[in-house]
């Protein structure tokens, strides 16, 4: 395995003992990653796994503290995306990073015209830039017309023109970083196409990406990372799903993980009006419709992997984006979420994923942070005296035990976990009747997750409705009446009663398109 | 074969116009004017004095407004080429770039003259004058009209205009010339007031306070009335008297500095007349009636006005702006 | 509305800048600070300075509150020409004072509605979007006055220009009361809040549910009736519209003051009182240059200078070499000490004391 000499079953790309660290954080640690001629190769893993990282490496654009990297026998270090691409390695990312206002030829040869009278002051020459352009394209089945703007085409063809480009470039190994994200399902298929032809001509390719039905479809091993380090390489054929997931989440998983819950009447539960419910409720390239209905005093969690559409999920039903299909009704009333004051209007609250960037006002201060959803849905006119503001605060300082020096200091010299408390704090001193919180404890010491998921308990027994995203699944397990799973964009099952527990989760994630039944 | 015979019509209709134009010249001379455009008062003023000296004068003038644009000019005087006009004026926008231009011109032998500035350009030959008036001369015949009405014992203060323009550089170096000359004549302070009413009431507000509450001072000299009008409003508001406490003289001769000399609140302006045009067809009819070329430069009359005439003056010229 | 800036310390550079602007002059030219009263109004360099001060100081106080937003508006010296192109023209035309001072603020406000409609609505950048009518606002306000200076005799507008109240020249009367007015709006109703925080982060006082369009739009509506305002002022002064000149490069004067008043470009907290001073600050030196004798050519170099050691004063690197000023809360105690979750008495309901 480890032998670097050159030979026709020696792998393409060895990667070993990679180890890169950011500012004391162990971001890869004694990664073993190899690639074979002519394969799709999966690489997987969750949050913070360390497969940008590793692509990252592997392109130049971070340099590694440790390890070695060869291909096809050769060590390689290269400084930079231009250098990888000159070392045989192509990469192309979910956002292209081409340039769309020039035309699709331009773009094939960017850098690497066609020139005539000699290379350094010689003048383009168009003709055969486009001849060869055309030419070069032909093998992907696009046939367009390459002196357009590349803008103008959809994101499918745009990946498929940056993939020939680095094709082109003479790429031995080709990385393509989540190339299905943002492609419908039609769009996907003319990737794979693309893909297994490349593969055919003994091309190797890294795929990396979050929908486990097409790592099945396509890909002939698999490679997961968790936290840094190398979980295991596998064949795909020899990988059970659960398994895989179980890898990605990390967790062994015995027959005796079922939880057994107390039994709870779900006819007398689901006689019960709901607060919420959405009815075919989805988004066109961000969720699927779904069906959710939360009654008070519940606690609802969202479990699958990163890119599911749980976070998507969330967002919709509180209106931070926009559905574009199905109904939403609260107490049996059709309601329209046009956006966050709509839901704020229905008591909704939300505490976003992206803390820094969608939660807190960082500059103002944690007083002013609680206040301000209370304040904005009161309207400008009607102020909230600055003495009861700051009785608001201290309120919800002294009861969510939020570790400031005093209410005026700014949110953003504040903790990670005292952060999310001043928000949980604004929702709640709005009374919100249903709380939507997206990943409420990442980021957060071990002190301020235990209080917070307590909190959570707590709210719930006062009659709150409750829906909670989670990529820690004992934690959703632990608070949640029900878990809705998501796989691939989609809702594909609901865990009740005695049925919420780990391993059903990691199973429902882990099945094919068949949702899982509730059985006794 | 109908479009062949439309073209033929037209190119004919085209022939007929043209010779009907050439005929029309031998009796009437025809003038292309390309106007900057009408950014101030003084502008639109020299626009209409143009063409009433023109029909005074019998003249068909074609005016072309560029709107501060030079490549406007330029196409215009293209097309003024294209026409077959006689002469063609331009107040130019800008000082260079007129070479190309002004060679087509000469090459279809139409004389071109320049109205109120000047072009920087290696061969003079390729404009027959320039009519302009000389603002060097016109910051002397204030300074003479100061130096005479205090009998050569005057503190002066001056309101230039904006720093740098060679307007506010050659009617500093007129007045200078004569206070060099004046031993009891002195500029006791001088300040930039960029040729706006505002700025002339701010700078002229300072010098009082600066020259003890106005009392030291005995003249404000203003590059431009403009900003004359603003320090008669700043030495009112001091509770002095313009026109007495502190003489005003200025320069451009615009309606309001009339205005304010029939009221008694300024003494003198210096005239910049917006007749660049009348001088101007005076040398064309010349140069046509005998091949006589007129000198280079054709320096307007710099006329001193004071407030015995100034209400007529008012009246006469209130509609011309 | 020093709310920002809690305490004295934390605005030292700006009243230090003042004061010792104002001493320069003092030390420069003796009378500086002697006032008199001429024809019942206060007379005196002093007063100049507040005086002249007076429209840029009436450009800042909308500027804060946009900048405070994360935006600016170029387009406040162009709506300066137009108001007072608009004043000006309808005098001459015969209105009516009341009627003609509507016409011309309701020309800013719509100006501002324009402004705040690209930036709120459209999502321009507010630098692109307010370029738009600083281009053309002057060319609308040419054609309003057809080119020319249009001259008014009217003594009821010319009033808020040169006529005073209880000795104190009009527009600084107009600009104290602006002031006041400003910071009653924005600190006694939640609108100050609601500009700070759409200023420091968009996304998540949307989040949050602050109707951000709407704060938008009122912020650059407002900071165009202060344009519309100064335009007045100025015309009224030299009583006579100049469509060509009114407001020309005030919009960078203003910005200027803003910032050296202490409101970062990049939003959020902002001081409109300090704005003024800022205001006042450029405006001492402007007319200690003028009283100073100075030749006009070093006008903007001097001015360079001093700003450019004001601004010093405020820079962040800068003050960790200055002895620190004692902070403002001195009395507040340290960090909580951690208490036990389970030893709260209270429940975190919603219910609880709300």
């Amino acid at each position: 395995m480890t032998d670097p000499t050159p030979t026709a079953s020696s792998p393409l790309l060895a990667v070993r003992g990679l180890s890169k660290a950011f500012l004391g954080v162990q971001a890869l640690d004694g990664v073993d990653f190899t690639v074979r001629h002519g394969e799709i190769h999966a690489l997987l893993g969750e949050n913070g796994a360390g497969k940008s990282t590793l692509i990252k490496t592997l392109t130049g654009v971070y340099q590694r503290d440790a390890g070695t990297v060869t291909l096809e026998g050769r060590t390689i270090a290269p400084r930079g995306v231009e250098e990888a691409q000159r070392l045989h390695i192509g990469t192309v990312y979910q956002e292209v990073n081409l340039l769309p206002n020039l035309s699709v030829a331009e773009n094939l040869f960017l850098g690497r015209q066609p020139m005539r009278f000699g290379m350094r002051f010689g003048l383009v020459d168009r003709g055969a830039m486009r001849r060869r352009a055309r030419a070069v394209l032909i093998p992907y089945g696009l046939t367009l017309d390459v002196t357009a703007p590349l803008g103008r085409f959809s994101v499918a063809t745009q990946q498929i023109v940056a993939i020939a480009r680095a094709v082109d470039m003479s790429a031995k190994v080709l990385i393509l970083d989540e190339p299905t994200a943002s492609l419908d399902a039609q769009e996907v298929a003319v990737l794979f196409k693309v893909m297994r032809t490349l593969r055919s001509r003994g091309i190797g390719i890294v795929f990396v990406t979050h929908f486990l039905d097409q790592v099945y479809a396509l890909c002939d091993r698999i490679t997961v990372l968790r936290n840094g380090r190398l979980v295991g390489e596998r064949r795909t054929a020899e990988l059970p799903r659960l398994d895989l997931v179980a890898m990605m989440l990390g967790r062994e998983l015995e027959a005796a993980a079922h939880r057994i819950a107390p039994p709870v009447d779900d006819a007398e539960e689901d006689a019960r009006p709901p607060l919420v419910r959405f009815r075919g409720y989805g988004k066109a390239r961000s969720v699927e419709p779904f069906d959710l209905a939360i009654r008070p005093g519940e606690v609802v969690g969202l479990a699958g992997l990163l890119g599911s559409g749980r976070t998507e999920t969330a967002r919709l039903v509180f209106g931070m984006d926009r559905a574009d299909r199905g109904e939403a009704a609260v107490d049996g009333q059709a309601v329209r979420l046009r956006g966050p004051r709509d839901a704020i209007r229905l008591g909704f609250g939300f505490c976003p994923e992206d803390r820094k960037k969608e939660g807190i006002v960082g500059a103002l201060s944690v007083r002013e942070n609680i206040i301000l959803a209370l304040q904005a849905r009161q309207g400008w006119l009607r102020p909230i005296p600055r003495r009861r503001q700051e009785e608001i605060a201290d309120r919800f300082i002294r009861l969510l035990d939020i570790r400031t020096p005093h209410a005026e200091q700014p949110i953003q010299l504040l903790s990670g976990g005292n952060q999310q408390k001043a928000l949980l704090a604004r929702w709640l001193a709005t009374e919100p009747r249903l709380l939507i919180l997206d990943e409420p404890t990442r980021g957060i010491d071990v002190g301020a997750h235990a209080e917070i998921i307590r909190l959570i308990e707590r709210l719930c027994a006062d009659g709150m409705a409750l829906l909670v995203v989670s990529s820690e699944l004992e934690e959703i397990v632990a608070y949640s009446r029900r878990v809705v799973v998501l796989r691939d964009r989609r809702h594909v099952a609901e865990l009740r009663g005695g049925e919420v527990a780990v391993d059903r989760i990691v199973a429902a994630i882990a099945s094919e398109s068949v949702p899982v039944e509730p059985r006794p | 074969m109908s479009r062949t015979w439309l073209i033929s019509a037209a190119a004919a209709a085209a022939l007929l116009i043209g010779l009907g134009g050439a005929q029309a010249a031998d009796k009437k001379l025809v003038v292309g004017f390309s106007q900057i455009g009408s950014e101030s008062g003084w502008r639109a003023a020299e626009t209409k004095t143009a063409k009433t000296e023109a029909e005074k004068r019998g003249i068909d003038l074609k005016i072309s407004d560029a709107q501060q644009k030079q490549e406007n000019q330029i196409k215009a005087v293209r097309s003024f080429v294209a026409q077959g006009v006689d002469a063609i004026f331009i107040a130019p926008v800008v000082a260079t770039g007129w070479d190309s231009v002004l060679k087509e011109a000469k090459e279809a032998k139409i004389p071109v003259v320049l109205l109120d500035r000047q072009i920087e350009t290696r061969d003079p030959g390729l404009y027959m004058t320039a009519v302009t008036s000389d603002t060097v001369l016109e910051g002397r015949v204030a300074g003479e009209w100061l130096a005479k009405q205090t009998g050569g014992t005057c503190n002066v203060v001056e309101l230039q205009g904006t720093v740098g323009s060679s307007p506010a550089i050659n009617r500093k170096k007129g007045f200078d010339e004569v206070v060099a000359k004046t031993p009891g004549m002195k500029i006791v302070r001088t300040q930039s007031g960029d040729f706006t009413r505002a700025k002339g009431k701010e700078v002229m507000e300072s010098f009082i306070k600066a020259e003890n509450g106005g009392k030291g001072i005995c003249a404000v000299y203003a590059h431009n009335d403009d900003m004359a009008v603003g320090a008669i409003q700043a030495i009112k508001e001091a509770g002095l008297k313009p026109g007495k406490d502190i003489l005003v003289v200025s320069i451009d001769g615009v309606p309001d500095i009339f205005k304010a000399m029939a009221e008694g609140e300024a003494n003198a302006t210096v005239e910049l007349t917006p007749n660049m045009a009348g001088p101007a067809f005076d040398a064309l009819i010349a140069f046509k009636k005998d091949g006589k070329a007129p000198p280079k430069w054709i320096q307007t009359e710099s006329a001193l006005f004071t407030p015995d005439t100034a209400k007529a003056e008012y009246e006469r010229r209130k509609d011309a702006y | 509305m020093t709310r920002s800036a809690p305490g004295p310390s934390r605005n030292l550079p700006q009243y230090g800048a003042l004061a010792a602007v104002l001493l320069a002059n003092w030390l420069l030219f003796p009378d500086f600070f002697s006032i008199r009263l001429q024809d019942g109004r206060l007379f005196g360099s002093l007063i100049d300075v507040l005086n002249r001060g007076a429209p840029v100081a009436l450009l800042a106080i909308g500027m804060t509150m946009v900048i405070a937003t994360r935006g600016v508006d170029l387009s406040v010296g162009a709506v300066m020409a137009i108001s007072g192109a608009v004043a000006a023209t309808l005098t001459q035309a015969g209105w009516g004072l009341l009627p003609v001072l509507a016409a011309s603020l309701g020309a800013g406000l719509l100006c501002g509605l324009w402004n705040g409609l690209l930036v709120a609505v459209l999502r321009i950048q507010p630098i692109i979007a307010t370029l738009i009518l600083m281009v053309a606002g002057r060319g609308i306000a040419q054609l309003v006055t057809e080119g020319q200076i249009v001259t008014f005799t009217s003594p009821g507008l010319a009033f808020i220009g040169s006529g005073s109240f209880l000795t104190v020249p009009m527009p600084v009367v107009i600009t104290a009361v602006l002031l006041g007015v400003t910071a009653l709006l924005v600190r006694m109703t939640a609108l100050g809040l609601m500009i700070e925080a759409v200023g420091v982060n968009r996304l998540s006082s949307a989040g949050a549910g602050v109707n951000t369009p709407v704060v938008l739009i009122a912020v650059y509506v407002w900071c165009g009736l202060c344009a519309a305002v100064a335009g007045l002022v100025v015309a009224a002064d030299i009583r006579g519209a100049d469509a060509n000149n009114a407001g020309l490069w005030l919009e960078l004067d203003a910005i200027l003051a803003v910032v050296v008043g202490g409101t970062s470009l990049l939003g959020g907290r902002f001081g409109l009182l300090l704005s003024v001073v800022g205001a006042l600050i450029l405006q001492a030196m402007n007319t200690g240059i003028l009283l100073s004798g100075f030749k006009p050519e070093f006008n903007l170099i001097v001015k360079a200078g001093v700003l450019m050691v004001v601004l010093l004063l405020q820079s962040p690197t800068l003050t960790l070499f200055l002895p620190r000023p004692a902070g403002p809360r001195p009395a507040q105690p340290p960090v909580r000490p951690p208490t036990p979750p389970r030893a709260k008495p209270e429940s975190p309901s919603p219910s609880a004391g709300a």
